[in-house]
């Protein structure tokens, strides 16, 4: 790799952040780490497709999400091609939340954080609380009996600890801006990150891989 | 941890490696997603029940409108005693001395009374003497009086009748509250109040926080939620209208909701029914960060090192010999 081999840098190049961030790719995340073609031969297990049907079923809900918020929050009550889209969102999310629980347990029993990977999973908790308040802000923005209903229950929970103050669930905009937004920004941002985070290092290896083993 | 490996090369040193098409994978999962989501959002559809107006409310059921109104001038609505973020009469939910949601004070001003009942009527008043003359009557009257109209209107409204969508009450002294109810019944009915709470002086509007108070100061939506089994005793986060799934990943955060402490009045650790909001709250917050922690709680990462649903998971790696590692 570049960054190991001095290769003739002379101090005036190893001081430039273009050279260095270029290196550290180089290091970190060479072309054959991030879309590697072969994998060690214990990845055969169905458990390791979660991770990717979440994946899949995320770019479905952004896509049906991006129609959604193109035709505008009224179109899919009164438009039967609205409420199929709608639907499509509704389903892709229960895939979604599905496919990313199974995945969780599944790293969890596979102690997926083992060999310096704490922060890949950390990372996971942290998409998975983002992805359950976005779901809310979907589940108060659709405009009808159900939005109103959590709405005036959930407001009593966000008041009591002093999230309503900022965070108000009575506020349609508010939460609209929020889901169609800075929420999903933030979801693709850190599923990214994590997955970056996965090649970077590649999967880990079975329990009990280390020592005579390995 | 000396088996890490300083790159991914070192790390895999000597672990047999396989051809996969990560690529391709995720092409199908996505191909395969969507047919799956295209076939179950074309068979089953999405939950659209027509949101709840102020003016069917008032229709369907008159009594309760009028009641909660007189409620609201009474001060005894939920809303009225609410406390932050609307105002200052009630103190809050609070844990010894974590007490947040009178930290940040009061963020959006409700005063229930003007807001829902009183201002209404004063722009329905404009060319109504009658109702401009109970209003100011109202207003003259000593908060003594006003109390004591209110209890008696109160106590007759539980035996009021509905004739053509009207409330009529027996006989007594109720001052200008008859006049004034059946005039805000009236706007309510044809939809002004759904206009005149939104719109509370503005023209765009995207903000729901004062419709949606009153309402649920009432009983009328929350009845029709009971019976939509949305309810927070009936776990109704998971639900949503007809049969389909609500929020389901809170199964576990709903769930505090049905066990003590936080369904008990005398509770555990000064925990219970009152604060039990925010007791959840902290506890969903310790377990969420627990959770995040993982890979540092002793016993919490050992147990899949325990449980051997990992040999199924690498059943070829743990298989005798075959899968063994070549060095
Ligand atoms: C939007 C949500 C998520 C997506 C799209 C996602 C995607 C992925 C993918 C594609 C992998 C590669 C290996 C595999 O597929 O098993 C992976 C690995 C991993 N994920 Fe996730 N993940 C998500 C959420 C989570 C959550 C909620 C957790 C746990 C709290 C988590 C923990 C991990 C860990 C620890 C690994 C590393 C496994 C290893 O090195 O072998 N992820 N993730």
């Amino acid at each position: 790799m570049a960054a190991n081999s001095p290769e003739g840098a002379t101090p005036r190049e190893s001081r430039s952040w273009t050279l260095r961030l270029r290196r550290a790719i180089d290091q970190h995340l060479p072309m054959g780490h991030l879309l590697p073609d072969r994998q060690p031969y214990y990845v055969g297990s169905w458990v390791y497709v979660f991770g990717v049907i979440t994946i899949a079923a995320l770019a479905w809900v952004i896509v049906s999400g991006v129609v959604l918020s193109f035709m505008g929050p009224q179109w899919w009550h009164d438009s039967r091609l609205g409420r199929f889209v709608n639907s499509l969102h509704f389903w892709s999310v229960q895939l979604f939340f599905i496919f990313m629980v199974l995945h969780l347990w599944g790293q969890y029993f596979m102690a997926g954080w083992r060999h310096g990977r704490a922060a890949t999973w950390m990372i996971g908790v942290v998409i998975f609380a983002v992805s359950i308040l976005t779901a809310f802000t979907g589940y108060l923005t659709q405009q009808n009996f159900d939005a109103q209903f959590i709405a005036i229950n959930a407001k009593d929970a966000m008041n009591s600890a002093g999230i309503g103050a900022f965070f108000n669930v009575l506020n349609f905009g508010q939460m609209y801006g929020l889901h169609v937004m800075l929420l999903p920004i933030g979801i693709t941002f850190l599923v990214v990150a994590h997955i970056v985070m996965v090649r970077a290092r590649g999967v880990v290896k079975p329990i009990d891989a280390e020592g005579a083993r390995s | 941890m000396r088996s890490m490996g300083a790159t991914q090369e070192e790390y895999y040193r000597g672990v047999r490696m396989v051809p996969y098409d990560l690529v391709k994978e995720l092409a199908l999962a996505i191909a395969g997603i969507g047919v799956l989501a295209v076939l179950v959002a074309a068979i089953l559809s999405s939950p659209d029940v027509a949101p709840v107006t102020i003016a069917a409310w008032a229709q369907q059921d008159p009594v309760d409108l009028v009641t909660t109104a007189t409620n609201e001038l009474a001060g005894s609505t939920t809303s009225a005693g609410y406390g932050p973020p609307y105002n200052s009469v009630g103190a809050g939910q609070s844990w010894g001395p974590i007490a947040p949601q009178k930290w940040f004070g009061v963020r959006i001003p409700v005063d229930s009374a003007n807001t829902f009942v009183i201002q209404p009527l004063q722009r329905a008043s404009f060319s109504n003497t009658d109702l401009g003359t109970a209003l100011s009557a109202w207003q003259k009257a000593t908060p003594d009086q006003q109390t004591k109209w209110l209890d008696a209107y109160s106590k007759a409204l539980p035996n009021a009748t509905v004739k053509d969508g009207t409330v009529a009450v027996a006989a007594g002294d109720y001052g200008p509250l008859p006049v004034m109810m059946s005039n805000l019944l009236g706007v309510a009915q044809a939809g002004g109040l759904d206009g005149l709470l939104v719109i509370n002086g503005r023209f765009y509007q995207t903000d729901y926080t004062l419709p949606l108070l009153f309402m649920g100061d009432g009983t009328y939506l929350s009845g029709l939620a009971a019976q939509a089994h949305l309810t927070g005793s009936q776990w109704g986060m998971m639900n949503e209208t007809g049969s389909y799934p609500g929020q389901t990943w809170l199964w576990l955060y709903t769930m505090w909701y049905q066990v003590p402490p936080f369904t008990s009045t005398t509770g555990f650790l000064g925990f219970n029914s009152s604060n039990a909001d925010l007791g959840i709250i902290i506890l969903m917050t310790v377990l969420t960060a627990a959770l995040a922690l993982v890979p540092f709680i002793p016993i919490l990462r050992d147990i899949p090192r325990w449980v051997p649903i990992h040999r199924l998971i690498w059943r070829q790696y743990y298989a005798p010999r075959k899968g063994a590692i070549r060095s």
